[in-house]
């Protein structure tokens, strides 16, 4: 195991459907890596309330306590968080991309490498090897893509659903772990003064607007296959000339590597 | 309109019928007029058709007149519009993905909302980092075009690209700025700079009306509705994309010169990734087989030389030739390839379903008048197997060209 500090930041999630607080689907992946990569020697630490229960299903993942910055709901978490990231030893900031509850903008670990000045890795996939201050990490990217960077130490990175599945939580080691609260200062949260939370409206679906003039465009919008020509066909061409022109394609859109 | 001659019956009909009010209108023209003395001039020559051995032809039965007249095609262009921003009151930015180096279907409706937003006093302004390959920048409502030079943005650089903007930010002051949230690049570049900027941006907004923009919030089960802020991430189908009118697509330059920096993350380039192991439904380039594959052996041997992943049609899977979960179509998995390649596919509606959020099709077939080939936007007429065996070789003799360079 690579000889990193590693802290693992934790938010309360809510299920999809009842809305029921439970473990965060992305921080538990968060603390997955986190697990992989430190082990015993992970840090997870939330700013919030220390009474939720849910916290306690990151526990149960094998963790012996979980330091709790305490809070009441609506305040600002990125301050307290970034007063103690910056006075701890951290090298390795792991958070989810975005939250269940509340804005969930995403923005928290954008916000705490600015005010830290670390860089950031956005969608960490592994962490291959440090040395020297310095990490090789995997990056995940769209479609399935993975991209090799190199990042000085310490820094902040975000894992999303390519990072390794969380887990299960066991009850046992849930019941039994700790959660440590510690007095900080409060920050209100100036967001709600200007925004409010309403249940999500379903998103109107896009109609297919025809802008025909005349009865013959509308039937032919209407009744159109497959939009026909514009294609290019090579006919009587030798097999070499027709992948040359296929292997020119596949070229110009990047998609040989 | 097709160039096709319809017969219309109802016209037919009209021109045999003498007692219809219209009969006169349906008789073909300039047969008979008033001439300049009030007499009735006749065109005798104006009268038949010429029939099918070249013979002039007269039937008085009406029959042949009715449809006889070409009907005009509507096939000139419509140029729409130019909107033109001479002075801007304010700008609106925009800074699309340009996934593959063209505006994708979220850059447009992004740019739709740009220039809803923009009305007609603002100018929209698109960032482009290093080149691209879109040839519709007008029609999508780009006033003006800021566009970097490639080198010191190729690849992964995004504390570059968020300097870049935060000049750009100095030089305009634009009233919004709007990125796709999207993962591709959108979302993690318009997170960078509103943190950079220290403004709160909206996320995952999925519209803006009169100033309140509402985005999701959360796990999508709520929204957060608040005063459109300066930053906006905007979701997919945020606004309808411009379709009515032409922009000037003018160069925008920077005043300052970029200064350059020390990047704190180095990208090593992308990591080579077995493309059986994506799942389908993300696969960026697939190659295809169906019936018209004779050598799967050989197929196999070009998927993996070209990098793809594998799918197929219904019939290669019934076969046997590929499992269920290659299936590409209506019962199959719907994918979104940026490349799709289909291999002695004909193109059964089932397919083309599957394969219709596909941007570039390619087909090789034997058949030039299958479906498949109406799709596509490159077809090869031949012998599936001999084209495949022609591909590997030539991307075998570019790889090791690439090889030879780099040594
Ligand atoms: C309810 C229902 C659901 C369906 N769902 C799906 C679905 O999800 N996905 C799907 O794919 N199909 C589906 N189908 C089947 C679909 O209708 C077609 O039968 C099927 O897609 C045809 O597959 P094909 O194009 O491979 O074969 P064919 O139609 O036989 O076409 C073979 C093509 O290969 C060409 N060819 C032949 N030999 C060569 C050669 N040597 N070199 C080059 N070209 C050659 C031929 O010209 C022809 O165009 C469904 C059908 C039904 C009824």
């Amino acid at each position: 195991m690579t000889e990193l500090n590693i802290v693992a930041l934790v938010s309360v999630g809510a299920h999809p459907l009842s809305g029921r607080p439970r473990r965060a689907e992305q921080d538990a992946r968060a603390v997955e890596l986190g697990l992989h990569l430190a082990g015993e020697r992970l840090q997870v630490l939330h700013a919030g309330d220390p009474q939720q229960e849910a916290l306690r299903a990151y526990l149960g993942m094998g963790l012996n306590q979980l330091k709790i910055l305490e809070q009441p709901a609506h305040s600002d978490a990125l301050p307290v968080l970034a007063d103690y990231l910056a006075d701890s030893s951290a090298q390795l900031v792991l958070t989810g991309s975005q939250a269940e509850t509340g804005e969930g903008s995403g923005m928290l670990p954008f916000l705490l490498a600015e005010q830290l000045g670390w860089p950031l890795v956005v969608g960490l996939a592994a962490v291959e090897q440090v040395s020297d201050g310095v990490a090789q990490v995997l990056q995940a990217l769209p479609r399935g893509q993975r991209r090799r960077l190199q990042v000085r130490l310490p820094f902040v990175a975000s894992v999303d659903n390519a990072a390794p599945t969380a887990r299960q939580s066991a009850f046992g080691p849930a019941r039994r772990g700790l959660l440590t609260a510690e007095e900080v200062e409060l920050v209100a949260d100036p967001l709600f003064a200007s925004a409010q939370l309403q249940p999500a409206k379903p998103r109107p679906k896009r109609l297919k607007v025809i802008k025909a003039k005349t009865g013959a465009e509308r039937m032919k919008a209407a009744t159109a296959k497959a939009s026909g020509g514009g294609g290019q066909v090579l006919k009587d061409v030798s097999p070499e000339a027709g992948a040359e022109a296929i292997f020119k394609l596949l070229l110009e859109e990047g998609v040989l590597r | 309109m097709s160039e096709i001659i319809r017969r219309d019956p109802r016209v037919e009909w009209i021109a045999r019928n003498r007692l219809h009010p219209l009969h006169a209108a349906a008789q073909p023209a300039a047969v008979s007029w008033m001439g300049p003395n009030g007499v009735i001039r006749k065109n005798p020559h104006g009268v038949g058709f010429i029939g099918p051995n070249g013979l002039k032809r007269i039937d008085r039965s009406g029959g042949q007149q009715g449809g006889s007249q070409k009907r005009s095609t509507a096939s000139a262009v419509v140029q729409l519009p130019l909107h033109v921003i001479e002075q801007p009151a304010f700008h609106i930015v925009v800074v699309p993905d340009m996934v593959g180096g063209r505006l994708s279907a979220h850059d447009k409706d992004l740019l739709g909302l740009a220039h809803k937003l923009a009305g007609s006093d603002g100018a929209v302004v698109a960032v482009i980092f290093g080149e691209h390959k879109e040839n519709a920048l007008d029609c999508n409502g780009v006033d003006r075009l800021l566009q970097f030079e490639a080198d010191g943005f190729s690849g992964y650089a995004p504390e570059a690209r968020v300097l870049a903007l935060a000049a750009l930010e100095r030089q305009l002051t634009p009233r919004h700025w709007l990125l796709p949230d999207s993962r591709t690049g959108g979302g993690e570049l318009g997170r960078r700079l509103a943190a950079k900027l220290g403004v709160r941006p909206a996320t995952r907004v999925w519209q803006v009306a009169d100033g309140v923009s509402s985005g999701r919030a959360g796990a999508g089960r709520e929204d957060l509705v608040q005063q459109a802020p300066r930053v906006v991430l905007a979701a997919v189908e945020c606004a309808e994309p411009v379709s009515e009118t032409r922009h000037e697509v003018r160069a925008l330059a920077l005043n300052e010169a970029l200064v350059r920096h020390i990047p704190r993350i180095q990208d090593l380039g992308a990591v080579a990734v077995d493309p059986a192991q994506i799942p389908m439904a993300e696969a960026e380039f697939i190659l295809s087989g169906g019936n018209g594959v004779k050598d799967w052996a050989l197929f196999h041997q070009a998927a993996a030389a070209l990098g793809a992943t594998e799918g197929a049609s219904r019939v290669a899977v019934d076969d046997g030739y590929m499992g269920r979960e290659r299936q590409v179509g209506a019962s199959g998995i719907w994918v979104t390839a940026r490349v799709y390649v289909a291999v002695g596919i004909s193109g059964a509606i089932q397919h083309l379903q599957g394969i219709g959020a596909c941007d570039k099709v390619v087909a090789i077939n034997l058949d030039p008048t299958c479906d498949m080939i109406k799709r596509a936007d490159l077809s090869v007429i031949g012998e599936s197997a001999a084209i495949l065996q022609a591909l590997i070789e030539r991307v075998a003799a570019y790889r090791q060209g690439g090889a030879r360079d780099a040594a």
